[in-house]
């Protein structure tokens, strides 16, 4: 190979509790198209941020043409030559097509002034050699999402660029606009430039890419020739499971239910969100632990988001003890008998301002108040109760929830829910970030709470806690069911080997 | 790496003087200018000298009552002061029905228009500044519509009385601004909407996810912080015996918001501080009677009130970085 375009050699990246990344190296040469993957905290972004110029390396150096570089903030990186493509377009909306792909470089007429007619005409013959056909003269926002994408790509070679970083660039495309972005790309990789590509979709990566990098926990896991890495290696990679162990199963298809299955609480048939979810429909039944299996984007997290009215849905049904849920909101699903655990313990969780108490009563507010006005009696039996049983740690419970660890807030906000005494328990990802001891404690619960005749649905990153935990598992890929896992079945080899099915169609 | 929010120890202590300041500092603040004017200010303890302040504080008081729950809704009402002159121009046009009607409809106006600040905000979802900018200048022109552009004498017994009348010495409005700050401070305390609100406040997200009437809650606060800026600007017409639209109330909309941050209500949302809205609208009040009575000019008053301002969002912001 010519020397690399991109060398990082063993660069190390600390914030306060976590070690982001742990002595990480990366070349990439010109022409070349490397995949960079990995799963949730995995180091991705820290790593696509350091190449930048958002963050600093604590440790290791990046090499950029030969030259050792140090990018003080973005705008340098971007000088150098390295563009980033973002899932959201960085762009000027307002502006024509042509401004912004001239932006800040303008070509002069005389006096000084923009020559608006070279603009627009290089302007087009840029587009066309991308093959992209659309008027320089239009307002970029009158665009697709995926025409802006293309846009923003053309301004990055436009300037230059030696490097181009994508992260996640296909995940608002049409499948149309997925094709013409894959050929732009391979047309840049024909003229030298080096390519850092980021995205969850397997598909897309053994279609586009000549090596990949598995970034896991932070630190580097392998590197190589992404076409003599099978997909079920690759994922075993990723999520760190022994490949040796992995043989093929055949999938054992949607199972029949067995003769004295007890009926379903939760009926989901055929939701879907534009982009996310294509038809995914599933049954959850009492007493017994439902998995949500797959890959990060896979949309894990929006089905359960869908199924409780949080997310809007272009499409399908949920049934609920046998009655269909009409009304869509958060506020209906609860009174149907369901509660959510959200992902984002910090962004959709907890209220940081209010106390233990406070945010454990949330929503049960309205059942523990008389004529709207609250009644604190009644919330201390319920937030003394909970807090035993749940073994809170907390100095009192006017204590500011924000103050706790991440596992106690995780259980305040199962206790939120556990004091709605609901019929459906839906967790995602209860166990993301919260220490050892709690992390135990939360598992056990969610199985005694099955165990008691509640459903859940449990949504988990790591493998080994969703084959332990859940009953039945039933795998997404692409928001869309690729299989279900039942009784013996339910192994992580079985998963993985789900997940690393070819694409059906597409 | 939301398991990093729990902090150690150390950063508690050194924030303490911090916390103190924004919990008390106000009524600090209260209490060393009292002391001054005790000591330096003739005839400050006199009821006469008193009960002015207290008249003249009082609309504002209750203009940032309703405030203060809009602000701890994580929003702000930049119309309350064109909702008081809405008020002070329905008033003359309903007062041939008397006392009550002529009120009741002020109010009912006034609630209009927070219904439509609430609904621009909760279900349009436009921001609240820009939402309610709107409402500041157009509601103003409305009331000039209505009124005519003409200041309107008040001549019915009932409504004056209510702007110069007292009970057992004291001034009807400064008993109205009273009940109101207690009935305020008990539903934010005490009930299932000001909770509500609170939390909604402090995370919209969380509170939409545990199933909490997101949009009635922001329209329902908008609606009495309308309401409460009516009633301001029926007892500020009452006071002066004349309607007028063109000037009352100019300027409450920024009065209210720094009587709500200088008593230290963050402007982030999720707490609201009743108490301290009443003593933040009372400090700003005493600074300025305080250098006028000292015979320094009002632009002093006014740079002192910005430094004030200030410190204020500074203290604020001190408890903020962690």
């Amino acid at each position: 190979m010519t020397e690399p375009v991109l060398d990082v050699r063993g660069v190390s990246k600390r914030f306060p509790g976590v070690l982001a990344l742990d002595d990480v190296s990366l070349t990439v040469g010109p022409g070349e198209v490397h995949a960079l993957v990995g799963e949730n905290g995995a180091g991705k972004s820290t790593l696509i941020k350091i190449l930048t110029g958002v963050y600093r390396p604590d440790a290791g150096q990046v090499h950029y043409l030969g030259q050792p570089v140090t990018f003080g903030r973005p705008l340098d990186a971007q000088a150098a030559g390295i563009s980033t493509i973002y899932q959201e377009v960085n762009l000027v909306p307002l502006m024509s097509v042509a401004r912004n792909l001239f932006l800040g470089r303008e070509p002069r007429g005389r006096f000084g002034l923009i020559d608006v007619a070279r603009m627009n005409r290089e302007a087009g013959e840029v587009l066309a050699r991308f093959g992209i056909a659309v008027d320089p003269k239009l307002p970029l926002h009158a665009l697709g999402l995926g025409a802006q994408q293309m846009v923003a790509l053309a301004r990055a070679v436009a300037v230059d660029a030696k490097v181009v970083i994508m992260d996640e660039p296909t995940s608002s495309l049409e499948p149309r606009e997925v094709e013409t972005l894959f050929r732009v790309v391979r047309e840049l990789s024909g003229r030298g430039i080096a390519i850092v590509y980021v995205s969850h979709r397997l598909d897309e990566l053994y279609r586009l890419c000549d090596r990949v990098t598995v970034l896991r926990d932070g630190r580097r896991v392998h590197t190589g020739e992404l076409a003599q890495l099978d997909r079920l290696s690759l994922i075993s990679l990723m999520l760190g499971r022994d490949v040796a162990d992995v043989r093929r199963h055949g999938l054992t298809g949607f199972s029949a239910h067995d003769a004295g299955d007890v009926e379903p609480i939760l009926r989901v048939r055929g939701l879907s969100i534009r982009h996310q979810l294509h038809g995914v429909s599933f049954d959850v039944r009492p007493g017994e632990v439902t998995g949500l299996g797959g890959l990060l984007g896979s949309g894990r997290s929006e089905t359960a988001k869908a199924v409780v009215g949080a997310l809007g849905t272009d499409g399908g049904t949920v049934d609920m003890s046998g009655q269909r849920l009409r009304r869509r909101t958060p506020a209906a699903a609860i009174r149907a008998g369901m509660a959510m655990l959200p992902e984002d313990r910090k962004a959709e969780g907890i209220i940081p301002d209010l106390s233990v108490r406070e945010n454990i009563v949330l929503a049960a507010l309205p059942r523990l108040s008389r004529f709207g006005t609250v009644s604190r009696a009644k919330q201390d039996k319920v937030v003394e109760l909970f807090m035993k049983r749940l073994r809170i740690k907390a100095a009192s419970p006017e204590q500011r929830v924000s103050e706790l660890s991440g596992g106690n807030q995780q259980k305040v906000l199962l206790a939120r829910w556990l004091c709605l005494n609901p019929r459906l328990l839906l967790l995602d990802e209860p166990t993301r970030g919260i220490d050892v001891g709690a992390k135990a404690e939360v598992q056990a619960l969610i199985d005694e709470l099955a165990a008691e005749g509640l459903a859940v649905v449990l949504i988990s990153s790591d493998l080994e806690e969703l084959v332990e935990g859940a009953d039945r598992i039933v795998v997404l890929r692409a928001g869309a069911v690729v299989g279900e896992l039942t009784g013996d079945d339910v192994t992580e080899d079985n998963i993985m080997a789900a997940l690393a099915q070819e694409a059906v169609h597409d | 790496m939301t398991e990093m929010t729990a902090i150690p120890a150390p950063a508690v202590d050194r924030a303490k003087p911090a916390r103190w300041l924004q919990d008390y500092g106000v009524y600090a603040a209260v209490a060393v200018l009292v002391l001054f004017n005790v000591a330096f200010t003739d005839n400050f303890l006199q009821t006469a000298t008193l009960r002015t302040q207290l008249v003249q504080v009082a609309p504002v008081v209750i203009a940032a009552l309703g405030m203060a729950m809009v602000i701890g809704s994580e929003g702000i009402d930049l119309s309350v002061g064109s909702v008081m002159a809405l008020a002070a121009a329905v008033l003359p046009l309903y007062i041939g029905y008397g006392f009550w009607p002529a009120v009741l409809i002020a109010l009912l106006v006034g609630a209009l228009v927070g219904v439509v600040n609430g609904t621009l905000v909760a279900v349009v979802g436009l921001q609240p500044i820009v939402a309610t900018l709107a409402l500041l200048v157009g509601g103003r022109g409305l009331a000039l519509v209505f009124a005519d552009g003409q200041l309107k004498g008040i001549t019915n017994p009932t409504l004056l009385e209510l702007g110069t009348g007292e009970l057992l010495g004291v001034p009807y409005t400064v008993l109205i601004a009273g009940v109101l700050a207690v009935v305020i401070g008990f539903a934010v305390r005490g009930t299932v909407y000001g909770r509500q609100l609170v939390a909604v406040g402090g995370n919209r997200a969380a509170s939409a996810l545990a199933g909490l009437p997101v949009t009635r809650v922001l329209i329902g606060t908008y609606a009495l912080c309308a309401v409460l800026a009516a009633l301001a600007g029926v007892l500020a017409t009452a006071r002066l015996g004349a309607s007028d639209p063109s000037a009352i109330g100019n300027l409450m909309e920024l009065s209210a918001i720094t009587a709500v941050v200088v008593g230290g209500t963050p402007l982030s949302g999720g707490s609201i501080r009743v108490l301290g809205t009443v003593a933040g609208a009372l400090l700003m009040q005493l600074v300025r009677a305080t250098l006028i009575n000292h015979d320094l000019p009002d632009s002093s008053a006014q740079l002192i009130q910005a430094a004030i301002i200030l410190a204020a969002v500074y203290i604020a912001r001190e408890r903020r970085t962690r």
